[in-house]
């Protein structure tokens, strides 16, 4: 099976890691992330407002994209997957936005929402399973007690994202019983962890974040696991490392012995804007070309 | 139509909600984790645009501490969503000139080594034009 | 050519302030056949009759339409004033300008001209009607009514005390409904078993009522007066006469884990089992998805152990097929799931109940023998949080739009009985509004905060979170006080909306009788006919209706009774004479019209014809008119046009369309 993938500017940069882990894993399960060529920045943040066009139209290229290669469109980044998946939603039921946007765009065929949108998590859920999931990890986690922080994005609003029960999700805590680990529930997981507030308030991300990580330590959780690079930076800010957090996709490569071969693929990325260079060979084929 | 008027209805427009469905139950401010936060509560939100008092609205610091978490959203049982008053009442102060609530100079003291360009493209999408 | 005159109503202002009155009446004028028109202010008034009446005979007229409101309303008055003067009531059409037109429309031009074409359809059509004459039908003088619960059990006791025979169908093993779960009735705090079971075995012992438990309505056909309803009484395992309601199977039978439903699954119940107590029939029923003779084929415990030798392993279930001459629906309610609302964390905690749970954990038989205490550690809780309108009142597809009514009376109730009882528990509510419409109500609401200091907040809660030592945090919101609330408590109680029993929609099916989008059954008129449902023959009593409490179910329940006692009274029904037929040189015997008849009244019979000279034996269609409603589906649907309607006819309802389109 292969799908578009979009990616998205932080998991080209600050979390190459939950990129790589995704692709390496993607690989172990038989399925292949074919990244979109000229995938464009999401905003981030879905733009709520109902006249907003023009901040809506990365994801909309990025959608036809998909569905000029027949493919369905899958996304790590909860970010990201909140966006597109939204903006996906817009183009197929709102009819101002599907307008405006395709007299904006003029593509060869007006885009009216076709493509699916897919979370790498549901891809697990609903097209790997996780009972098959199960039969192809090398490395079960055992023993180990992980809290799921799901936040905000991937779950609400529910009507749209589809995504799991919203106020009492389980598609992270199947995962983790998937790849031999033991679930710790507790209720702060779909709490807010401040999000870009952190930006310019850090107090309040490090209030809610504390919230949610001592619920999470209260219930047992050694461990957090999350899909979002911002999740993960406001938990980490605030819990100052003592209750590990990591992407869900470290887990995955790890159990599914491929761990290694991720992280070599890390050295070889290149970093696109924060300035640093990637490694040596790279570099070198890059003059060399 | 008065210029108050008028940007009550813009609100309404930009945010598609219909405030006259909230039957003020409240839920939107007992969800909310930013509540303690805000000088206009959620739940105020609404009937600040009912009252068309849009200049209250506008110069609320509220509109700096919505989280777009969307608990007020989902939990919402008469399909008002006050993030969505509260996100339109923003569009409406940052789309003014030199209005933005961030500006590119602060950029470099509030940054560290861990920030995910994430966060940095989602602040600019909300505190600017 | 017919003689026609056409009446045209003000409706006070509710037509003539839209609709030209006058010019409607001079344009029927310049219509084919009117010999006459005029409007007045109250068509329908004494005086409006007897204008219709005054021209009838003045101008020999022989046709009548009278340009008003809905049929629905007032064609009945029409009819019968025209009939008083001499004239067959169904030479009188109604053309609807009311509802269909001056209501909906703003402009007076607009609805003026719209209000004429309809006159013309209306017109058009008495020019083709001819006199019809009613049938007759007979009156079984026995009324079925489906559901045990108070309000099926009133409106039983009621018609049977009138002296007719009544049957109550109840689905579980015993009747007693969702009354017989309570434990305390507001506003009198009465004790709700003590009230219900004298009327249980009134009814159980009253010579003209039977009762069927454990038993289902399968199938109903017929009409008003003379239904026809099989009844499936579902193989009990027990012997009915044999029992003697000891109870030895149940104490000894080894399968004990089914969730008791009496109890709303907080504690278990054997395999056999009676739901409670008091239950009426006193024979338990054998459940045999959960009995280990009926899984395994190996126990038979129950069997050895009962003296009177009523266990029987190999009963069947049962058809009982009776007429009926009036059916009463009192199907009742049941709380919502709470699927939709796990931010309360319903499903995550044993402490989080709804307040049906809580009525049976407050009862002395319940599940804690009446001790007030947390499901997952037995603990006395001394800090309850209660919740209102969980799931009413949404205009979200999560719950339900309206308000259910009775949670805020029970509620101030739960909230009293445990302060009375411990004094020591604080009581904390969240409330949207406090509605307390009903005699004594908001003193009994008042008491609660006075008397008994019960901490009313004004706010919904948006989240319970459950705490890692067992402890439930409930976020809320004061809205008098704007804060938000962070409330430490042991339990929370929900008020989960009710909604109609979702048995409901099967039955109404079965009935023809109409429902709403809530499942809630409709009434012919919200007002003036609120126990009846449009189908004839048909009523409603109890919840299956809109959200009540107890004392309005019994006044409804014998309002209903009321009116099935009317209609047994009557010896004769008068039957509609707009039925269908087919004619038998058109028909083609294809079937197509008895597939779609709603009320199986199309059979077929060989026919020898004569067509044009050719003898034949074909295959016609047969309308038995004692069963025929009227409906026209046969008539539309029939690919040859055989099939016509009396009073509707085809060529009559293509005279309307050709007049709305010329």
């Amino acid at each position: 099976m292969k799908y578009s993938y979009y990616p998205g500017c932080t998991l080209k940069n600050k979390a190459k890691d939950l990129d790589a882990y995704a692709r390496a894993s993607a690989r172990a399960l038989g399925f292949e992330l074919e990244e979109i060529e000229t995938w464009q920045c999401c905003g981030g943040v879905y733009p709520l407002g109902t006249d907003e066009i023009a901040t809506k139209l990365s994801s909309v290229r990025a959608l036809n994209d998909a569905r000029e290669k027949g493919q369905d469109l899958v996304t790590v980044c909860s970010a990201c997957h909140h966006v597109i998946k939204r903006v996906n939603d817009d183009m197929k039921h709102v009819e101002d936005i599907q307008t405006r946007a395709n007299n904006y765009l003029q593509l060869d065929e007006p885009y009216t929402g076709e493509t699916r949108v897919l979370h790498y998590l549901e891809v697990l859920r609903d097209v790997v399973g996780f009972d098959e999931l199960k039969k192809k990890v090398v490395n079960p986690l055992k023993g180990k007690k992980i809290g799921a922080y799901y936040g905000c994005l991937l779950l609400r609003p529910s009507s749209i994202m589809g995504f799991d029960n919203p106020e009492n999700p389980k598609i992270l805590e199947d995962f983790i019983r998937a790849i031999g680990a033991e679930p710790v529930l507790y209720p702060y997981r779909n709490e807010c962890c401040g999000g870009y507030i952190s930006l310019k308030e850090k107090e309040m991300a490090k209030n809610l974040c504390h919230d949610i990580v001592e619920s999470a330590e209260g219930f047992g959780a050694e461990m957090l696991i999350t899909a979002c690079p911002l999740c993960m930076y406001n938990l980490k800010k605030s819990t100052d490392e003592k209750l590990p957090v990591v992407y869900f996709t470290e887990l995955l490569a790890e159990a599914l012995g491929v761990k290694d071969e991720a992280e070599e693929l890390m050295k070889h990325a290149v970093d696109a804007t924060w300035g640093d260079t990637g490694c040596e060979a790279c570099a070198k084929g890059v003059e060399n070309a | 139509m008065s210029t108050v008027n008028k940007q009550a209805e813009q609100i309404k427009e930009i945010s598609g909600v219909n405030p006259l469905k909230c039957m003020k139950c409240g839920k939107c401010s007992a969800s909310c984790p930013s509540y303690n936060e805000m000088d206009i509560k959620p739940h105020q939100f609404v009937s600040y645009v009912v009252n068309e008092d849009i200049e209250s609205l506008v110069q609320s610091k509220s509109l700096w501490k919505c989280l777009s978490c969307f608990a007020c959203v989902e939990r919402c049982p008469r399909d008002v969503k006050p993030g969505k008053l509260i996100d339109a009442a923003r569009q409406i102060v940052v789309r003014q000139r030199d209005q933005d609530y961030l500006s590119p100079n602060e950029i470099p003291e509030l940054l560290d080594p861990d920030v995910p360009q994430q966060l940095l493209v989602s602040a600019f999408r909300r505190y600017r034009r | 050519m017919q003689r026609i005159g056409v009446f045209v109503c003000h409706c006070g202002s509710n037509i003539a302030a839209t609709v030209d009155v006058k010019k409607v009446a001079e344009m029927a004028l310049m219509e084919p056949g009117v010999v006459h028109a005029e409007d007045y202010q109250y068509m329908c008034s004494e005086a409006g009759q007897a204008k219709i009446q005054a021209a009838i005979q003045e101008k020999n007229l022989t046709g009548i339409v009278v340009c008003s409101c809905s049929p629905r309303m007032h064609e009945t008055t029409f009819r019968n004033a025209a009939q008083r003067a001499g004239l067959n009531p169904y030479m009188v059409e109604i053309a609807n300008i009311r509802e269909h037109c001056s209501w909906i429309h703003k402009d007076m031009e607009e609805a003026t001209k719209k209000a004429v074409i309809l006159m013309r359809a209306a017109i058009a059509k008495v020019n083709l009607n001819t006199p019809l004459k009613p049938g007759e039908s007979r009156v079984t003088k026995r009324a079925l009514v489906i559901g045990g619960g108070i309000a099926g059990i009133q409106t039983a006791l009621d018609i049977a005390d009138a002296g007719y025979k009544v049957d109550i169908v109840e689905k579980t093993p015993s009747i007693g409904g969702r009354m017989s779960q309570l434990d305390k009735t507001f506003p009198t705090l009465d004790c709700s078993a003590c009230i219900l079971t004298p009327k249980m075995v009134e009814a159980n012992a009253h010579e003209n009522i039977t009762i069927y438990t454990y038993s289902e309505v399968e199938k109903v056909s017929g009409f008003v007066g003379d239904f026809v309803v099989d009844i499936r009484k579902k193989a009990r395992s027990v012997n009915m006469d044999k029992c003697t309601g000891c109870g030895v199977c149940q104490e000894k039978c080894p399968s004990k884990k089914t969730p008791s439903e009496f109890n709303r699954g907080l504690n278990t119940r054997s395999a056999i089992y009676t739901p409670f107590a008091q239950a009426i029939p006193n024979v338990p029923v054998i459940d045999r998805e959960n009995c280990i003779k009926f899984k395994t084929g190996k126990c038979g415990v129950c069997a050895k152990v009962c003296q009177a030798g009523a266990i029987e392993y190999d009963q069947q279930d049962e058809i009982i097929t009776e007429k009926y001459g009036a059916i009463v629906v009192a199907t009742g309610f049941d709380m919502i799931k709470l699927d939709n609302y796990d931010e309360y964390a319903y499903s995550q905690s044993k402490d989080i109940v709804t307040s049906l749970e809580l009525e049976r954990i407050m009862n002395a038989a319940g599940p804690t023998k009446g001790h007030l205490e947390r499901l997952s550690d037995g603990k006395a809780p001394k800090e309850m949080v209660f919740i209102q309108c969980v799931g009413s009142r949404c205009a979200d597809n999560r719950g339900k739009s309206y308000c259910s009514k009775i949670c805020c009376m029970y509620t101030a109730k739960h909230a009293m009985l445990i302060r009375d009882k411990y004094p020591d528990v604080n009581v904390t509510v969240f409330y949207i509004d406090v509605r307390t419409p009903g005699k004594n109500f908001d003193e009994f609401y008042r008491r609660a905060v006075e008397d008994y200091g019960v901490n009313y907040i004004k706010g919904q809660v948006g989240k319970v979170i459950p705490q890692p030592g067992g402890k439930l945090l409930v976020r809320g919101v004061d809205l008098i006080d704007n804060k938000q609330i962070l409330k430490e408590a042991d339990m929370v109680v929900l008020a989960a909306a009710i909604e109609p029993n979702p048995d409901v929609r099967k039955i109404a099916t079965m009935l023809t009788a109409s429902i709403d989008t809530n499942n809630f059954l409709t009434e012919a008129h919200a007002k003036l006919r609120p126990v009846e449902s449009p189908t004839a023959g048909i009523f409603l009593s109890g919840v299956c209706q809109g959200p009540k409490d107890i004392p309005e179910t019994v006044s409804q329940a014998g309002a209903a009774a009321v009116k099935a006692i009317g209609l047994l009274a009557k010896d004769k029904l008068m039957t509609n004479p707009c039925t269908a037929h087919s004619d038998e040189l058109l028909c083609n015997g294809c079937s197509q019209c008895a597939n779609v008849c709603p009320y199986g009244a199309i059979s077929y019979e060989d026919r020898l014809v004569n067509d044009h000279g050719i003898r034949e034996t074909r295959r016609i269609a047969v309308v038995n008119n004692a069963l025929c409603q009227g409906c026209g589906a046969c008539t539309v649907t029939c690919p040859s046009g055989a099939m016509d309607l009396q009073g509707f006819s085809n060529r009559q309802i293509l005279a309307e369309v050709d007049a709305i389109c010329q």
